[in-house]
């Protein structure tokens, strides 16, 4: 009796585990079998490098939206990596211990607020700022960055605190016992050491900048055509989905579940890297 | 690794050279600029959280709470949103906790680092990094239209399950690798099997952070907009049961602010999403505390 308890408590877990991991199988299958009609007929060449999407005229080409989606994450990663990197450093080193105990609430309830609020609140004050300073109609590429990279900020800067604060504490005191200052500690020896970390805190962070949706609806304008600079409206890959989900049927549906695999494909390599990344450093 | 790097060569043109900056300087520099930069992000953080309870918080009384939006929801309150963000985020993690639970005790208790163990662990966190619009997708070619459930609370709460398993497996198997390894060790010398072990030693000290992980997942799936909107629809009727749609509040929000309906009620409605991310955080930090103290 009690083998059988064990032999079954052992199969129970195993048909969990695997029921769970069967659903990314799931996803792939059914999103590539709604999908890949739609690019086989019009042609794998044509989908990602056309330039109109006209999904009345049968035209779908997405290459304006991958630019956006590919801008626009950019200019997330340029305005939210240094700044995130900052704040962890901040966190995990300068910061007194009654402000990190503010800090660190404070960063865990932000992470959690609806990506509706942040693009809401960009609409309120960033994209008239930027209509009323640097011109353009302000949904924009910048305001889209901007928004974005305040959402990632949470991201960033609790995995890269998280590694920094991991490393072993001799580390640091060697380093602080050869006389170096803690910015010289901090730059040669302790970043380095917990470079791994943070960089899968950067590819997580750019991840969730390709993969946000509601939030950039609001603040980026949408409209289907290659941007000339930060200051024009673009339309990202995901935010395409978002708009046109809602009444598209036939072939024009299609085209959005294939416009999912490109956004699948993209997500899957940076996924891959990642995790690359963080293995080689258990190791 | 190299803990220590030469240090940098000084720049030295023939006999030229430029002045050097003490390293207490540069230190001074640095640790002003990384606390203004500190200082400045958590001021635009907060700021955004006190201007939405700002705006928010006047507009919330009894009614809002407790009626129906009337008239697109530029009238009346927020009630059916209500109703539909907790029956859709009640599925989705009844749903999510067994599967997830099961398959954190399984990589953390039974896995011996083989293939199938390392599949298991590249598809959870794969899972983790797929875009909510994505899950969107999914769940609308999948439970919408193949099993035929259309937009409905069920829909959306499996969508939502579906999304939130990777946080579950995640945070519980930390919690269950955690437990120290004596207990296991006391569970096997008095002569117990693997699986009451886990049932009688393991699984109670590990609980508390599990639970961590079970309330962040709600927190990810009340905020949640995208996968939403594409699976339970955004219905403004009370939801009479599992299979009717609705509409969760931070998908009333979103409609409310994009189409212009009412700020007001907008405001409101955000201010309360703001809030209920802030207790189920608190309830979150609290566990973690008190497993943490008991762990020492």
């Amino acid at each position: 009796m009690r083998k059988f308890k064990e032999k079954l408590s052992e199969r129970i877990f195993f048909a969990l585990a695997l029921s769970s991991i069967s659903v990314l199988a799931l996803i792939t299958l059914f999103i590539f079998i709604k999908g890949v009609p739609l690019i086989a007929e019009v042609g794998a060449f044509k989908f990602i490098f056309g330039m109109s999407w006209a999904p009345g005229r049968g035209e779908f080409g997405i290459f304006p939206m991958i630019i956006g989606s590919v801008s626009v994450t950019l200019g997330a990663a340029v305005l939210g990596i240094p700044v995130g990197i900052c704040c962890s450093i901040f966190m995990a080193e300068f910061a007194p211990v009654w402000m990190r105990n503010i800090f660190r609430p404070a960063i865990q309830l932000l992470a959690g607020i609806p990506s509706v609020v942040y693009g809401f609140w960009g609409l309120l004050f960033v994209v008239p700022a930027i209509r009323n300073y640097l011109g353009g109609p302000g949904l924009s590429i910048l305001a889209g960055s901007v928004i974005l990279a305040i959402m990632i900020l949470p991201t960033i800067i609790s995995i890269s605190e998280v590694s920094l604060l991991a490393l072993p504490r001799h580390y640091k005191e060697g380093a602080l016992a050869l006389g170096m200052t803690h910015w010289q500690t901090i730059r040669s020896v302790q970043l380095p050491a917990a470079k791994s970390g943070i960089v899968a805190a950067v590819i997580l962070g750019i991840g969730r900048a390709i993969g946000e949706t509601m939030a950039v609806i609001m603040v980026l304008g949408n409209s289907v055509a290659v941007p000339q600079s930060v200051l024009d409206p673009v339309r990202t890959l995901t935010t395409n989905i978002g708009i046109e989900m809602g009444y598209a049927s036939g072939g024009h549906q299609q085209a959005l579940f294939a416009t999912g695999i490109v956004l699948f494909v993209i997500i899957m390599a940076l996924n891959v890297s990642a995790q690359y990344i963080t293995r080689r450093k258990i190791k | 690794m190299k803990p220590t790097k030469p240090p940098p060569r000084r720049f030295n043109f023939r006999g030229f050279k430029p002045r050097e900056i003490k390293p207490q300087t540069v230190e001074k520099i640095v640790k002003g600029f990384v606390w203004s930069v500190a200082l400045m992000v958590i001021a635009v953080l907060i700021s955004i959280v006190v201007f939405i309870l700002y705006k928010g918080l006047p507009v919330i009384n009894w009614g809002f709470l407790t009626e129906i939006p009337r008239k697109m929801g530029r009238e009346g309150g927020i009630s059916s949103a209500i109703a539909g963000t907790l029956l859709v985020t009640a599925v989705a993690v009844f749903i999510a906790m067994p599967f997830g639970i099961g398959t954190a005790f399984y990589l953390a208790e039974y896995t011996r680092g083989n293939t199938v163990t390392r599949v298991i662990r590249f598809s959870a966190e794969s899972l983790a990094g797929i875009p909510s619009i994505v899950y969107g997708l999914f769940g609308f070619i999948f439970f919408v239209m193949y099993l035929n459930l259309g937009w409905s609370v069920l829909s959306g709460g499996l969508t939502l399950a579906i999304m939130i398993l990777p946080t579950i497996i995640r945070t519980s198997e930390e919690a269950i690798r955690s437990v120290p390894n004596t207990y296991r060790e006391v569970g096997f010398s008095l002569g117990g099997t693997k699986w009451q072990t886990i049932r009688g030693a393991v699984a109670p000290s590990a609980v508390r952070g599990i639970a961590n992980g079970v309330i962040l997942s709600v927190g990810r799936s009340v905020a949640e907009t995208a996968a939403v909107v594409l699976t339970a629809g955004s219905a403004l009727r009370m939801p009479a049961s599992l299979s009717s749609p609705a509409r969760t509040m931070a998908v009333h929000f979103y409609i409310l602010a994009t189409e212009g309906i009412s700020m007001e009620n907008a405001y409101g409605t955000a201010a309360i999403l703001i809030i209920l991310i802030f207790f189920i955080n608190i309830v979150a930090n609290t566990l973690i505390n008190r497993f943490v103290a008991k762990g020492r």
